[in-house]
């Protein structure tokens, strides 16, 4: 891939995933501190800075990449704050590479935190009768956990998954996840164990369904001239791709926070679904294909969802995610992990940071670094999630 | 018997016709193109310039593309019932309007009672109620089912 199209990261850090109930630029400035370490950069170097938002901590969780330059120290760096939901990680990343791609900076680095409340997740506060996201609370009761099961439900009518398979996808992310150090919950369990957990949102249990969480994550990114400048000739790993695509219309498939899909009355919906546009925009940006991917980590919001990832980035043609599963493909030691990390499933959620988090893993995986849960021979790694109203996120880290 | 006041939990989505509710969505006047809730601004069909709906009440039935339930109380700005009553829900095709629209199902009517393909009707129910008013929402009941407590 040639070097005006890719970036190299130089540094990834992270600050433990918990419930610890501090403020979330502590958790920024840790992950920040181990990424330039990583990098063997100070701060005073970084000339650009992308914060990943947050929502749920006040006005410095709005301008959170000005609130962790501030905190860092200010240097003049120049700044941009993103919120994109569960996306906002990939669009703070997308923001420092387009920089860098363009030639207005040489080095950025790019932060997201969060601290999260306790249960589910509420719409901001107030009475807004004109945002589906506190309508849908208020009028059906519709939950997050609410269309994770849709999802999880059809998988079961259309392609005959079962509840031992959502189950299985629980108990293999809970096994990689046992020596991630960043990882909350490092607990083997069974799936006798996941099957006898509360029902939340049939047919998705307890825990299936990822927690929130607090957690920090960044990244040191810069142009691949001034990487081999300054970290020599050892082996770079890059960033070879950011989607950040959105729905086509008519966006045939239900999606938090809307009551109703768009109508394909007026215009059929063909072609690829609005989830595996994700993923084919990265590879198209990438020039690979699914065939070249060593590993993924996508977003197991619930357990059954994971499968549905399977067949979104192409590892599996529609219908065929519980065979993959079941004949350990996507475990590690398999074909092709996913999640070696733990996913989402070990870790909870931390809104912004969580796109990054990824990011992160897949550099480790592809330096060899990853202790524990080592994908072997890993060359090539893919990130899938999606935010809110339509926010596509997916990057491809190569070596 | 009550005499509080039945008004919609909110204001133009669904007529309150007790025997034959619909919802109300908006039709494009340019190309046509349904939308729920209704669009006031600006077509969603990128190919459509269009700025004028014209309200289409949606159709009264339809088959479950896909359901769940909420086997715990969701948090405010849901007004839940004391002691909480879970409640299932359902994601709904509408043949002719080609699209897909959620709501709960009514009372008495849990997952076992749903699959893919089940044909349901649109019905008004209690969503919530104050010390003078009754909040109505529109609800799905699968069609022939045990009428539960529908308003």
């Amino acid at each position: 891939m040639p070097d005006d199209k890719r970036v190299a990261v130089l540094g990834a850090g992270m600050h433990p995933w918990g419930k610890w109930g501090r403020n979330f630029v502590e958790y920024g400035l840790a992950a920040a501190g181990d990424a330039l370490h990583e990098a063997d950069l100070p701060w005073t170097d970084i000339q650009y800075v992308a914060g990943a938002d947050t929502i749920r901590n006040g006005y410095p969780g709005f301008v959170a990449g000005a609130t962790f330059a501030q905190a860092l120290g200010w240097t003049g760096a120049r700044v941009s704050s993103a919120y994109a939901a569960c996306a906002s990680g990939a669009q703070a990343i997308n923001n420092a590479r387009a920089q860098i791609l363009a030639g207005l900076c040489d080095v950025a680095l790019v932060v997201g935190a969060d601290t999260t409340p306790k249960g589910f997740f509420t719409p901001v506060g107030g009475d807004r009768t004109d945002d589906p996201d506190w309508l849908r609370f208020h009028l059906m009761g519709a939950t997050n956990p609410t269309y994770f099961a849709l999802y999880a439900r059809r998988r079961m009518e259309i392609f005959g998954a079962t509840e031992e398979d959502f189950a299985a996808v629980k108990v293999k992310n809970a096994r990689h996840g046992l020596e991630n150090p960043n990882a909350r919950y490092r607990k083997e369990v069974t799936a006798a164990e996941v099957l006898a957990s509360p029902m939340v949102a049939d047919p998705l249990r307890l825990l299936e369904i990822c927690a929130t969480s607090d957690g920090g994550a960044a990244l040191v990114l810069c142009s691949m001239e001034f990487a081999r400048r300054h970290a020599g000739s050892q082996d770079l790993v890059t960033i070879d791709a950011v989607s950040t695509v959105t729905p086509r219309f008519p966006q045939a498939i239900i999606e938090m926070p809307n009551f109703s899909t768009d109508s394909s009355a007026t215009a059929a919906s063909v072609g690829p679904t609005f989830k595996q546009s994700v993923a084919l925009a990265a590879y198209e940006e990438a020039g690979i294909g699914p065939e070249d991917v060593s590993l993924a980590e996508v977003y197991d919001l619930s357990s059954a969802l994971e499968l549905d990832w399977y067949e979104d980035i192409g590892l599996c043609k529609q219908g065929e995610a519980e065979r993959m599963l079941r004949d350990g493909d996507t475990t590690l030691g398999g074909r092709v992990p996913v999640n070696p990390s733990g996913g989402l499933s070990c870790f909870g959620e931390a809104i912004p940071a969580q796109a990054i988090a990824q990011v992160c893993e897949l550099v480790w995986q592809l330096r060899g670094q990853a202790t524990g849960r080592q994908v072997e021979g890993a060359r090539v790694g893919i990130t899938a999630n999606q935010g809110l109203f339509g926010h596509g996120s997916s990057v491809i880290v190569s070596k | 018997m009550t005499t509080k006041t039945r008004v919609p939990a909110i204001e133009g989505w669904f007529t309150l016709d007790d025997k034959a509710p619909t919802l109300l969505g908006s039709k494009c006047t340019s190309c046509g193109n349904f939308a729920f809730p209704k669009e006031t601004y600006f077509c969603r069909n990128p190919g459509c310039q269009g700025r004028e709906f014209a309200e289409a009440p949606l159709s009264r039935t339809g088959k479950v593309w896909s359901y769940t339930d909420a086997c715990y109380e969701p948090p405010k700005p849901y007004m839940a019932a004391d002691p909480y009553v879970p409640f299932a829900l359902a994601a709904v095709e509408l043949a002719d309007e080609q699209m897909v629209v959620m709501g709960q199902v009514v009372p008495g009517v849990g997952v076992g009672d749903l699959s893919v393909g089940t044909e349901v009707e649109l019905v008004l129910d209690t969503l919530y109620e104050d010390d003078e008013h009754e909040y109505v929402v529109w609800k799905w009941r699968p069609t022939g089912a045990p009428t539960g407590r529908v308003a």
